[in-house]
This record gives C-alpha cells, structure tokens and sequence, in this order.
C-alpha cells in the first residue's frame, strides 16, 4: 500500500532481504531458466531431441526438460526434422498456438535450410513459415549442439526489453 | 437469491438420463488425433469417428513426412543415395544401408566377400537391437512406464559410441558402399562390442521383470488390438508385428542373405497377435540379436572387406589413386558417373527391425538407377490400423500404436 | 526350373504370359485385362499368399505403352518371390485393374501408386492422394515432372495468406551432381539431372523470400 505514512527510506529490519534490480533483469532470468520446449518432431531429428531429453545429456540442467505436447504451455518451439509442404501449415498453426513470448529453434539442416532433400514435397527451410531465433547446423545434430543452440537462446532471450514489451501488449 | 438446491434420488436421475437420451439425438464424433500428437510417434494423423469412448471408424492420413525420396534417387548415382536409406527407418540406418547394398549388389551381380558380409550382419543386429530398444522405450511410455524408457535410453546411448566409432556418425551412418563397405572395423572394436552384449543381457531381464507381469501394462496391452493369422498375411504385414501374430516368418532364416545361414539363432512366434505379444516377441528379439552378435565376432573371418577386382562399381584403394594413373581415372569416373550397373530389374527383401524393406530397382543401365522404389515396412504394417482399431476404446491407440513400432520415415518416403 | 513351372501354368490361365527379363526371382508379363486372373491363380494355386509391394513404372515420355503396374509375391510356405508386370492401356490416364479384392494390403500401394504415377485402378474402394495432399495437381514420379516441383498454392489457404509462403520448386544448385557417359569431354562434366533452375536458366517467377 503506498500511502504518506510509509516509510520509504531506509529500514533496517529488511536489509538483507531485498534487492533492487531492473524489472528486465528480473522477468529475463526468470524466463531463460525455464524454457518448456515445444517438440516439433517430425523426422530423425527427433531422435537426437529425444537423446538430449534423456539420461546423458539431461537438458534438464539447463531448465528446458518439460517436454509439452502442449502447445499453449511451452514457450520455445523445436523444429526437428524435415518440414514438408503437407506439414508445414500444420507447423504454422500449432506456433499460433503458443502464448507469446515465444521463440522457435530450426534443428538439423532439414529445418534449416531443407537440408539434402531438395525435392518437389520439402518446404526449403522452416523460416519460410515460422520466425526462427536459433539455427543448429548437422544432419542430425549431437544432442550437444542442441544443448548449445538451448544456451544461445538463453543468452538471447536475457537481452530482451521484455518490461516495454509487456507495457506495449 | 435461493441456495437451496433440490434433492435427487437415484431412480430419478436414472429416468432423467433416459429421458435425455430419449429427448437429445446423439451423433458421432470426429477426433483428428495428429499428426503432432505424443503417441503417433512422429507425424501420423488418425482421423476418428467415435461414438462415446468407442472407434467406429479409422482412417489414418500418412504423408506428412513424404520427402521424395524415390524421386531423388532418380536424380543420382547409386553410392550418393546411401545416405537417403539411413534417412528411412532412422532408428536402424546400419540395417537399411546392408539391405540396400546387397539389393545393388544383386543386380550387379557381385560377391561381396565373406568378412564384408559377417560385418554387415554383425552391424544389422545391432541396428535391430537399438530400434527395438526405442520401440520398447517409447512403447512404454506411451502407456505409463518412465523407467523403461530411461533404461533402454542408456543402452542406446552405448550403442551409438559404438557406431559412431565404428562409422564416424551417431545414427545417420551411411556404412555400406556398393560391393563392399565405408571402411574395416577399428582395431579392438569386437571386443567394446561383446563388452556391450555382457552388459546388456540383464538390463533386457530388469526391462522385463519392470513390465512383463505388471498389472498396469498388461491390463493396458493384453487383448489389444489383436490381429488374427490370416489378416496379417492378407495385409502384408512383415517383421515382429507379423510374427506376434503367429506366422513362422523370419527372412533371415527362410530366405537367408549375407551369409545368415551360417547362424543359430530362434525365431519367436506369438500366439495371440495381440499388444503384448508383440512386445514379448521385440523382447526376445534383442537376445536372439545378441546371440547372433556373439556368434558373428567368434566366427569373424579375415580378408578383405569388399568386393575387389571391379573396376566400374568399386573405388580403388587410395593408396593406388594417388600413384597410379589408371586407378586415378577409375576414381574420377566411379565418383562422377556412379557405378556401372547392368540394365535388369531386381527385388530384394531384407529382414530389418521393423519388418522386410525391401528395394525394387529398374536399372537401364549406367549409374543412376530408372526407377528406386522402397517396400517401407511400416507403411505395410499401418496399412492394417483401419481394420483392428474398430470397435477398439480411445485410450488403446496408444497402447496399438505403440506396439506396431513404426516410423514415418520409411512409411512416407 | 519354376520360372519354366510357373509360365507354363500360368499361360494356361493367360496365353500371351510370357517371360519377364528378371535378375532374381522369376518375373512374367501379362496382358492388362488378364492380370487379376493370374494374380487369383498365383495365389490360390501355386501358394503365393502374401503380396508383398505393388508398385508402377513410367517408361518414359515418348515409350508407349508409358506406364506399367508391377506386383510383387511372396510365398509364406516356400519362401519364393515372383514378380508380375502388366502395360497399361492407355499412355494419359493410364487405367489398371485393382487387385483389393485378392489382397487387402493392395488398398495402399495402389493409392500411392495413383497419388505419385497417376494410375488410376478400377474398381478400387477409395482411390484417393495418400502421400502428397488431396489438392496436389501433379504426379511427381512421372519422368517429365521435375525433381524440384513446380510452384502451387498451399493446401491451407489460410496459413498461405498468413505467411505468404508458397509452393516453390526447389533450387537445384548445389547438386547432387551426376556426369553423364559420353565420348565428348564437354559432355561429361557432373551436373544436376534436375536443371530446372542453376546458373543458366533463371530461377521461376514469385520465389523471392517475404
């Protein structure tokens, strides 16, 4: 409650307990320790997105393990594996259905770039339909890799003026 | 405003339910269940029509993962399309490069020698022990089980360093040249191989102890789906679904290829045809492959690992390609214009985890071949999901799914 | 031989059966309107129970007959493949006699056979697209479609407008790179079997990225 009466000064009885940082600051860390993918997985891709899931790799480490099927939880979509052009609006409508903020990873060189499919039914590149932040090069990746794109996000997402831009919506 | 609310008595609301029933019609309802959906394993769509819990009517939509695959291998030589088959059934490249090559090989109507064969076998039981291994894990935890999952995903782990040392790639391996290999063995690979096997064996026992008499997995899967004898025949099922069913089948065995004739191994049958037999009969599979493993590295003979002596199909050793004028031009010739296959039409059906791929080449001659059409085992093997999901509940697509072991790669092309 | 077996079985069914050249398993061409009948006795008779693939041919644009329907057979009991070949009648809307009613797996070979040839099977149940979607104008495996497609709209009108995103064909560029067998060393340097656009032929209109 802000009235006259409060004390905004200086109070000793919660010093220690709290720190003065930019909203930004705050709502980025927040958001770059728990990115719940979205798993795309429509080819071998998969498996290795699969791999980075499970025991050795552990993509929990870096707060992204929650796997949602859902696309109306998760905030980062993994696009593994061949788009075709039967697949691709199907792509499209399912990143309509993540609430913004939301960021997408274009996995292997399928997704990227239509990879070693240059054929009549491969869309040439996930990016001609969804925007991609993050592009992991290998047919397919190693799970390091994507654990690396996951950091390159991360690092993207916190520089983010993510205060004006939900005063702007 | 009143917050009383009126009492109801059983009978009445029983005859109220009626009544409803009686007043409201009721009408099927339509479930588009994919093709991004957990348990359609890839990009699979169902589209159902239910009455209540009930599938009256099934019919899947494929396709969503079609590349053109055929169409691209008009387009090349037949050494630049073994990258494509790892691409197919990506849960086992190393089974679909071997089936491939020897599909060439066939046609071109050349002997590959014996240590080029026992490495193919060695390498496509590995294949069939690592695609089993995913179509456990994700079976099970389609229909609950975490833990399996997490085992055979740490097997699968150790498989590919093994691949990855032995081809230079995790899973998409690219290993088999036609008339031979990419390259021999490392030196003390047999032995990390074996070492894998004596590991393994148990964690197949703990996977089973987990599963085979639990309560929740056999509930879900036992009298599920089942697919009688003669339906399976009929619609051209192959590999463990097909043999779940009870049909004695195995083409290793019965129509035997790089040298599988020189090999003990089971082939099980199940009884029912049913969810469960078809994840008895995987299971069984990973320990006869493991037999095989063992007896194929025993049994390892020496010599070279491909095919010499043709001088239009096969590269010449390096060595000589950079000394010898003759073999640098047969280099040159065999990497631009592809090998020189004779004109003729071959077929062949190779055992692969998932079921019998199999490759019909038309060659007219040349290097690129006229037409390449790929048998997917899975595309057969869902061709069936419209007859044995009718009259099954919601909640057993999972279950029947997971239990086909399927993947889109080699079902679209 | 059972090749020899076979024909002389078969030619009792259909006369003009003859020999297929085949480097494996014994092959025989019949005539279109005899084929149900000697896929019936192939199975029925000589125990070929399973049909393994069915799949179709385009001989090229120019050839006629163009297109031809291939089956393939398996025997559950002896383990012996064999492969039956028939020319289609006509070279445009090529027409072909469905075999669902021998086997069930029939049903989706034969739509991806019309989905990606164009043959149309009578007397099929529900012949529709099954690889490419329904909308799709084209039969990619036929030889005068391009490996990189031509330019449609998408199936999602919707999603099209949206984005803006078309059908492209796909650039042909960067290979894979094939040579071709000539005498003449000009002719034989690796380039792309597809040259619907490189270097020399412009790119098609309208594919400039949004």
């Amino acid at each position: 409650m802000v009235s006259s009466n409060t004390d905004i000064g200086y109070n000793s009885k919660v010093e220690g307990g709290v720190i003065v940082s930019k909203a930004d600051a705050v709502i980025n860390w927040i958001r770059t320790n728990s990115l719940w993918p979205m798993p795309m997985g429509l080819a071998c891709c998969a498996i290795e997105l699969m791999a980075a899931g499970a025991s050795k790799f552990d993509i929990a480490r870096f707060g992204a393990e929650v796997m949602r099927f859902s696309p109306r939880q998760s905030d980062v979509m993994i696009v593994a594996g061949t788009v075709t052009y039967k697949m691709a609006p199907v792509v499209r409508r399912i990143y309509d259905q993540m609430a913004a903020p939301k960021w997408a990873i274009a996995m292997g060189a399928c997704a990227s770039s239509g990879g070693m499919y240059r054929s009549y039914a491969t869309m040439q590149g996930v990016d001609r339909i969804i925007p991609v932040d993050v592009y992991v090069s290998g047919c397919p990746p190693r799970p390091e890799a994507l654990l690396d794109a996951l950091i390159k996000l991360q690092d993207k997402v916190g520089t983010e003026a993510s205060t004006s831009n939900l005063l702007k919506a | 405003m009143s917050t009383e609310s009126k009492e109801y008595t059983m009978p009445d609301a029983a005859s109220r339910a009626a009544a409803a029933s009686e007043e409201f019609e009721t009408e099927k309802l339509e479930l588009s269940m994919g093709p991004s959906h957990p348990s359609t394993h890839g990009v699979l769509r169902l589209n159902l029509e239910l009455d209540g819990e009930i599938i009256q009517k099934c019919d899947p939509v494929i396709g969503y993962l079609h590349r053109g695959d055929e169409k691209i291998a008009e387009n090349m030589t037949y050494n630049q399309f073994v990258p494509y088959t790892d691409r197919l059934d990506y849960l086992a490249p190393l089974a679909n490069n071997a089936i491939y090559a020897i599909a060439v090989e066939k046609l071109a109507g050349i002997e590959v020698p014996e240590r080029c064969q026992a490495i193919r076998v060695l390498t496509s039981e590995m294949a069939r022990i690592s695609a089993h291994l995913l179509g456990l894990g994700a079976y099970t935890m389609d229909v609950g089980a975490l833990t399996a999952f997490m085992i055979t995903f740490t097997e699968r782990e150790k498989l590919y360093s093994l691949f990855e040392e032995l081809t230079g790639a995790r899973f998409t391996t690219s290993y088999t040249r036609v008339g031979g290999l990419l390259k021999d063995m490392p030196e003390g690979w047999t032995d990390k191989v074996l070492h894998f096997c004596e590991e393994f064996l148990p964690l197949v026992d703990d996977v089973e102890s987990l599963l085979s008499r639990n309560r929740i997995f056999v509930d879900r899967t036992a009298d599920i789906g089942i697919i009688s004898k003669e339906d399976a025949i009929a619609y051209g099922l192959t590999g463990p679904n097909l043999r779940a069913s009870g049909v004695d089948l195995d083409l290793r065995r019965d129509a035997p290829y790089s040298g599988y004739e020189n090999y003990e191994f089971e082939v099980p049958i199940g009884e029912k045809g049913d969810c469960y037999d078809r994840y008895l009969v995987r299971l069984e599979e990973m320990r006869q492959s493991v037999r095989l493993i063992r007896q194929v590295i025993a049994k390892m003979p020496g010599g070279p690992y491909r095919a010499e002596n043709q001088k239009r199909i096969i590269l010449p050793h390096k060595d000589k390609t950079l000394t010898s004028m003759e073999e640098l031009i047969q280099n040159f010739m065999i990497t631009t214009e592809g090998p020189q296959i004779p004109e003729g039409e071959v077929y062949f059906e190779g055992e692969a985890p998932k079921g019998a791929l199999g490759f019909f080449i038309h060659s007219r001659g040349g290097g690129v071949p006229y037409r390449l059409k790929i048998r997917g085992p899975s595309f057969c093997n869902l061709s069936i999901l419209p007859k044995i999901c009718v009259g099954a509940m919601v909640s057993d697509i999972p279950a029947i799914l997971g239990s086909f072991d399927f993947v889109m790669g080699e079902c679209d092309r | 031989m059972i090749a020899q077996e076979l024909l002389a079985a078969l030619q009792g069914v259909a006369p003009q059966t003859s020999e297929r050249p085949s480097a494996d398993c014994p092959a025989f061409n019949c005539p279109l309107d005899s084929l149900i009948p000697v896929l019936r006795a192939l199975r029925d008779n000589h125990g070929y129970d399973m049909l393994v693939d069915a799949t179709g041919l385009d001989n090229g644009v120019e050839s006629s007959p163009r297109f031809t329907v291939l089956y393939h057979l398996l025997s559950t009991a002896t383990h012996s493949y064999a492969r039956i070949a028939a020319d289609c009648a006509d070279d445009e809307t090529p027409l072909a006699p469905s075999a669902v009613e021998l086997w069930p797996a029939a049903e989706w070979h034969e739509r991806e056979c019309f989905d990606l040839l164009g043959i149309k099977y009578e007397n099929h149940p529900d012949l529709r697209r099954i690889l490419m979607w329904d909308e799709y104008p084209h039969h990619p495996l036929r030889k005068d479609f391009p490996l990189a497609g031509h330019e449609e709209d998408l199936w999602d009108q919707e999603i099209s407008d949206e984005t803006g995103t078309k059908v492209i064909s796909a650039p042909m560029m960067g290979g894979p790179f094939v040579a071709k067998s000539s005498k003449f060393e000009n002719e034989r340097e690796p380039r792309a079997k597809d040259e619907s656009w490189n270097e020399k032929n412009p790119k098609p209109e309208g594919q400039s990225r949004k």
